[in-house]
């Protein structure tokens, strides 16, 4: 997905900044496309095709989408395993994300990572990892590298509401403080840590403070709003860019779906995730506004449904008839060769 | 064009289920996301959502349904275009195509039936070249610096942190002279954070920085190894080889002295395990210097276990800032005909004392230094073996799944019908590292027990 023409001017979240018309547009087809994705990729496991863990994104698509509208080409993203929205917003192939959700060779990994681990060089998402809070010191040696090769680019580093009681999230807030790394993390706060709410898991429930005692600002941020999430990551980034060191932006965001596939959702009422489907839901929200506001009409946006459902199912199609990985790939990509180097 | 809605699987272990209650009735328009019914598995009721739009043309299975199996229609969807009752468009055959291609029930059946692939053959190692210029006797101290210093200066993506490397001069003064000379945006003092600057030197090599992360020792590195062994050593891999961790992670292995249980450990065996890494342990500085050049330069995620007690000792080492060592390649020590003691890092030295021991007494003890301990340079150990038909395997570390039980399988596999007798394991006591004077020599292999090894394997 395209980012954000011009570096945007950093505006205080009460006075958010005028977004023009076709960046709410995209914004828009953005969501829309991380959403039919999930969808779809839920099907898939329900019908056997996808295998092991699945963690959809329903729910927080605004979050990736606003801290992308705000980024510049060459910054650099990393998450933890509900990745699929991260890599659709990074611009990465459908087709190629969906084959490695169903482990084809035509996937981001040959089929060797599936859904929690997957990469692109290319378009600097450095994954996709399986170990809770383990993208966090990660996250911060990318922010490291941008600093050492001094070009001007800031990581983002997505982090759960869980993962912020992992021990190795402080030992880097602390470093990135220390050395002015040019990173946001970025807490998607949406509210359980696979069955555990933050209230029973967190002793202090501000998440955005966490980083108070390294000098570390935080704010929390209507991550069911793309435009608030736009506003907060622009002036973040910003930071980050003018050498001002980390900032925590805790998104106080939503999952509609279980942990993964086979969370039975005990925890919560079923009232309380229609609520927030009705009265929260970032693609109603913004539907509303691109409507009212009259940037598109009914038309229109039936239209862009059409375009995305075509993609989605392209990329199912791919997903599907992408051959499984040639038995040869088992031994293959273990260590890099060191002619293959030289060569 | 209608869709068939089908029993969804919610986890990999379930087949069927009980089709509870319909959420939305015949004829109710359905958007994407809406939930259509729940469904009841032994563990859980959970709900299926609507993937397409339309209208709910038919309901195929009642609710209240039970042992409803996986992947059977359970509902028509009519496509929001298409006219009231045109015909159900025959199912897109899901149904068998999700059969012919299920993963999880056929997958092992057909790998039974495949032929294994071919692993491929081991890479042949570049040759050791002959060395024939200018030497310094220099200590393993002063090698490791030089190495890491040759190797900043060639390539400036190439930098050092730590815990006390720069200001302090390194905790073992092996970093001496680097941040004067490299200054410290090269040469980094890191807060006491091994998880977070290991994970933070992973980052760093993922996008393109060669990292050279130093552990005060390696005891320490139980607190990072998670960063080592999920994200260095196995990331190259899951992302399909798009994404390496250029990194060597070094520092003081094995025991040093009297420093007890937590400080006095061996951690070859425990990394060689992991698929992705390698694992370099030198004896002699000049060993010490032309391998860590070589591990700075690879572009695989590198162990390089260095010893404390043999920081201080002194050998000759080449002085050409291009001459390196190749991983991988082991070093006959000492030539013998009479029986192989394979060793690595500091007990190289004890195996020689061993040797000559066993000289004393007619035994003609052949000495190799393994220095890679993963790629293991099998080829050498089993000419060797070849000529003298015994092994002795030599190490600090516990013997219990260790370097010695390795070297035994090596043995079965490739050079079984050249043993004269078993292979003999010598190794550290199988206990936590004691601080007594007395208990610590006793834990630790001694040439007295070498020797007393070989004479056993020789049947003397």
């Amino acid at each position: 997905m395209a980012k954000a023409a011009t570096k945007p001017v950093a505006k205080s979240a009460a006075q958010p900044a005028k977004i023009p018309s076709e960046d709410l547009i995209r914004h828009y087809r953005d969501m829309l496309l991380i959403r039919r994705f999930e969808e779809k990729a839920g099907q898939l496991y329900g019908m056997g095709l996808i295998g092991g863990f699945c963690h959809l994104y329903i729910g927080q698509e605004a979050v990736v989408v606003g801290m992308q509208a705000a980024a510049e080409e060459g910054d650099t993203v990393i998450t933890s395993y509900r990745d699929h929205g991260h890599m659709l917003a990074c611009g990465m192939d459908p087709k190629g994300v969906m084959a490695e959700l169903t482990g084809r060779a035509g996937g981001y990994s040959k089929g060797k990572g599936g859904s929690m681990h997957m990469f692109s060089a290319e378009k600097k998402f450095y994954g996709g990892h399986g170990i809770v809070g383990a993208q966090v010191p990660l996250g911060t040696g990318l922010g490291f590298a941008h600093k050492y090769k001094k070009d001007g680019k800031v990581a983002m580093v997505y982090l759960g509401d869980g993962a912020v009681n992992q021990g190795q999230v402080y030992e880097a807030f602390n470093m990135a403080a220390l050395w002015k790394l040019p990173v946001v993390y970025v807490i998607e706060n949406n509210k359980y840590a696979m069955g555990t709410s933050v209230q029973r898991s967190a002793a202090g429930t501000k998440l955005c403070d966490r980083g108070l005692a390294y000098g570390i600002p935080g704010e929390q941020v209507d991550g069911m709003d793309v435009a608030a999430v736009r506003a907060a990551a622009a002036k973040a980034l910003g930071r980050a860019r003018d050498g001002e060191g980390p900032t925590i932006l805790e998104m106080m965001t939503y999952r509609y779906r279980g942990h993964s596939m086979s969370d039975p959702a005990k925890y919560r009422t079923k009232e309380e995730v229609a609520k927030m489907r009705q009265e929260h839901d970032p693609i109603d929200r913004l539907r509303e506004r691109l409507l009212a506001e009259k940037h598109i009409d009914e038309n229109g946006l039936k239209n862009m449904d059409r375009e995305v459902k075509d993609l989605i199912s392209q990329a199912t199609e791919f997903a599907q008839a992408s051959p499984e990985p040639d038995p040869a790939e088992l031994y293959t990509d273990v260590l890099i060769d060191l002619e293959t180097v030289r060569a | 064009m209608s869709t068939q809605v089908l029993m969804p699987a919610l986890s990999p272990t379930m087949t069927e289920g009980k089709l509870s209650k319909w959420l939305k009735a015949k004829g109710d328009a359905v958007k994407a996301g809406d939930i259509l019914a729940e469904i009841e598995t032994d563990k859980a009721t959970m709900e299926v959502e609507a993937v397409d739009e339309g209208v709910l043309e038919q309901i195929l299975v009642p609710e209240g349904t039970e042992n409803v199996a996986v992947n059977t229609p359970i509902a028509v969807l009519r496509g929001e275009d298409e006219a009231e009752g045109a015909a159900p468009a025959p199912a897109t055959a899901p149904k068998p195509a999700v059969k012919a291609e299920a993963p999880k029930a056929e997958a092992p059946k057909a790998e039974a039936k495949a032929p294994a692939p071919a692993k491929p053959a081991a890479v042949p190692q570049a040759a050791e070249p002959e060395y024939s210029g200018p030497t310094a006797t220099q200590t393993v101290r002063e090698a490791l610096r030089d190495a890491m210093a040759e190797e900043m200066r060639r390539d400036d993506k190439v930098f050092l942190m730590g815990e006390e490397v720069a200001e302090y001069q390194g905790a073992y003064k092996v970093s001496q002279g680097l941040l004067e000379e490299f200054g410290p945006t090269r040469v980094i003092d890191t807060p006491i954070t091994e998880h977070g600057f290991a994970g933070l030197g992973v980052g760093a090599a993922f996008s393109g920085l060669k990292p050279i992360v130093e552990f005060m020792t390696f005891n320490f590195s139980m607190q990072a190894i998670d960063q080592i062994v999920n994200s260095a050593a196995k990331t190259n891999y899951m992302s399909g080889g798009q994404m390496g961790s250029p990194i060597v992670f070094r520092g003081p292995n094995g025991a040093a002295s009297r420093v007890a249980a937590q400080h006095s450990q061996c951690y070859a065996s425990w990394y060689a395990h992991i698929p992705g890494l390698k694992v370099v342990a030198p004896w002699s500085a000049a060993d010490a210097k032309g391998l860590l050049k070589s591990a700075i330069r690879d572009p695989n995620p590198v162990i390089f276990l260095e010893n404390e007690m043999l920081y201080g000792q002194s050998f000759e080492v080449p002085q050409d800032k291009d001459w390196i060592v190749p991983i991988g390649k082991a070093k006959v020590v000492r030539p013998g005909n009479q029986v192989t003691i394979t060793a690595f890092s500091r007990m190289v030295g004890v195996a020689l004392e061993a040797a000559e021991l066993l000289a004393k007494e007619g035994i003609d003890a052949e000495v190799i230094d393994l220095r890679t301990i993963r790629p293991l340079d099998t080829a050498t150990i089993v000419a060797s073996v070849k000529k003298t038909n015994r092994l002795v395997s030599v190490e600090e570390g516990w013997p219990f799944a260790g370097i010695g039980s390795e070297m035994a399988a090596v043995m079965m596999e490739q050079a079984f019908d050249y043993l004269d007798a078993p292979v003999a394991r010598v190794a550290g006591v199988d206990v936590p590292m004691p601080y007594a004077a007395n208990l610590e020599k006793l834990a630790l292999p001694q040439a007295a027990q070498i020797a007393e090894a070989a004479k056993q394997v020789c049947y003397r």
